[in-house]
């Protein structure tokens, strides 16, 4: 796989931007080692997604890829190369002809790539063999449209911009084709149990509060984004009002005077003084962010050790499975 | 967990740990640039010896999250390690930061707030400017928005606590008071904090170097400018 990346030469042309859909994003996977300057992470909603379609194409684990959110993204090919698209069950077309999720295929110069609009799930990613060739900010390409940082311009994909890409030498094209076993594909729903860590201010929150929180399930309400999902269900009350503002974890559990409780997410702002309940683990949070409006939610409070294991046995899991050469 | 008597660690997420800080034992924490210096202290150590493993720090005013990464340790072993580095950190006596002064340009044009601080303080407009004209601030935390830095505090007279239903749009530049905590927006975005003047100066720019004229530590100290003076330095005005 790597003989086909040293082949690669830089192009200014990749994918001309025909229809840019609801929200389509440059993405790597995050900017880390800027909090100081008060920039957030960004990066994938759905990292799970996120590391196929760069596995599939043969790519490192943070290369820049495009995340659509809901769909409806249209781009015609500029040059021959291999891409996979991953997440949510969009309808894939190329030259209008049906194209199978999870897996690399050659496009030629002059394709058509579309995606129509998932009916559950809400995220794509589109890696292109090599990745996406974007001017890295604060060491990274991920797109935070409130921070006016990465991507292009600071901003969502927009009509008529041409997103460059490497270009594939000839005899690279046919080992690229990789597909991931359906067995190992994620099953998109509309409920998702969230495993959280207490943690914060969680002693501020009485064992019946607690329990309430544990024990209802919460729906996700109309503010949803990629900074986080606000949660609609039995009201949370702390014994205190605010906090000292402090930094905020990804998946952090924010719970506002009215008690319905905030999932922090990828674009979260760093620093905030709600009171917090706990934290999402991350494998949850990639789930909550395929959610919308009305979907389901249920919380489960983990140990950290727990949730160090899991983290570990999905890990392990990744590393293990392997790709389809078709 | 107990670190020392001033330094404690909670459980913040999955890969994040939270170190708190405070003047002995109080449970409740205050702001205060005693502590803000052990926090820089903390920081500064934490940069030092454990870069290996730590994905990123959030310092605040009397906090730091410790982001980690989970491949390379977990949370037992970094607990061990911070409390093993930070035992013998306590209330610093570190050097005075740097003193940055920043222009404003006070008035009811560009402060649309004064008027209501000044009647909910019982004092003049004029009043209001030169309390906050008097103090100097301190750099407590940077964050909330790229080049967002927190400023305390604020004198108490004219403390303000936020508006109910934040505003869409606080122009780029404004300066503005919540409860004691003062800052200069650097760039247009919503935001819920009582405007009381402009700053020309750009707080957050990609393409400077620095990137942002404060860091946490400085002391600030706001010069009031008139319009002709704000708008030479660049200012602008809706």
């Amino acid at each position: 796989m790597s003989k086909v990346l040293t082949k690669a030469a830089i192009n200014p042309l990749g994918f001309l931007v025909t229809n840019a859909g609801v929200l389509s994003l440059v993405q790597d996977a995050g900017r880390f080692g800027a909090f100081n300057l008060g920039l957030t992470n960004g990066g994938p909603a759905d990292s799970l997604a996120f590391y196929w379609a760069n596995s599939l194409c043969g790519n490192a684990l943070n290369a820049t890829v495009i995340e659509i959110s809901l769909g409806g993204l249209q781009l015609i090919a500029q040059v021959d190369c291999i891409i996979a698209v991953t997440g949510a069950p969009m309808p894939l077309t190329v030259n209008g002809r049906a194209k199978t999720l999870w897996q690399s295929f050659l496009v030629k110069a002059g394709d058509s790539v579309c995606l129509g609009f998932a009916s559950v799930g809400v995220r794509c990613y589109l890696a292109v063999a090599g990745g996406f060739v974007i001017k890295a900010s604060f060491g990274s390409t991920a797109t935070v449209c409130r921070e006016s940082v990465g991507g292009l311009k600071g901003a969502k994909i927009a009509v008529n911009e041409v997103l460059p890409c490497h270009v594939v030498s000839r005899g690279g094209y046919l080992r690229k084709h990789l597909m991931l076993p359906e067995s190992r594909q994620p099953h998109y729903a509309n409920e998702v149990l969230l495993h959280t860590v207490l943690s914060y201010q969680q002693q501020h929150f009485s064992a019946i509060e607690k329990r309430l929180f544990f024990a209802n399930d919460y729906q996700v309400s109309k503010h949803w984004d990629r900074m986080g999902y606000r949660l609609q269900g039995r009201a949370i009350k702390a014994d205190i009002n605010g906090i000292l503002s402090e930094g905020i974890c990804y998946g952090a559990v924010q719970i506002p005077a009215d008690g319905q409780p905030i999932v922090l997410l990828n674009d979260r702002q760093t620093i905030g003084g709600y009171p917090k309940i706990g934290a999402v683990i991350s494998s949850d949070c990639a789930k909550l962010s395929q959610l919308r409006q009305g979907d389901s939610v249920h919380f489960e409070a983990i140990s950290m050790s727990q949730a160090d294991n899991l983290f570990h046995l999905n890990l392990s899991r990744l590393k293990q499975t392997q790709l389809i050469h078709l | 967990m107990k670190i020392n008597d001033t330094i404690h660690l909670n459980v913040a997420g999955e890969n994040a740990l939270i170190l708190y800080f405070s003047l002995r034992e109080q449970s409740s924490l205050v702001v205060s640039a005693e502590i803000n210096r052990t926090v820089q202290q903390a920081e500064q150590l934490i940069r030092q010896h454990l870069s290996a493993v730590i994905v990123d720090l959030i310092p605040s005013y009397a906090s730091i999250l410790v982001v980690f990464d989970l491949v390379k340790i977990d949370h037992h072993h970094l607990r061990n390690q911070l409390q093993e580095l930070l035992k013998q950190c306590n209330l610093a006596n570190s050097k005075l930061g740097r003193l940055i002064e920043l222009p404003c340009y006070y008035s009811l044009e560009s402060g649309m707030d004064l008027v209501r601080i000044a009647k909910h303080a019982k004092l003049s407009v004029e009043q209001v400017i030169a309390l906050h004209q008097g103090q100097e601030y301190r750099v407590y935390a940077i964050g909330f928005a790229p080049g967002f830095a927190y400023l305390g505090e604020v004198d108490e007279r004219i403390a303000m606590p936020r508006l109910t239903t934040p505003r869409l749009k606080v122009p780029k530049g404004a300066v503005a008071i919540a409860d004691r905590q003062t800052a200069v927006y650097p760039a247009q975005s919503p935001g819920g904090w009582n405007i009381i003047g402009l700053c020309p100066v750009e707080m957050f720019n990609p393409q400077a170097k620095p990137i942002m004229p404060l860091a946490v530590g400085d002391r600030v100290k706001f010069i009031a400018i008139d319009r002709q003076l704000y708008l030479n330095q660049g200012g602008k005005l809706s």
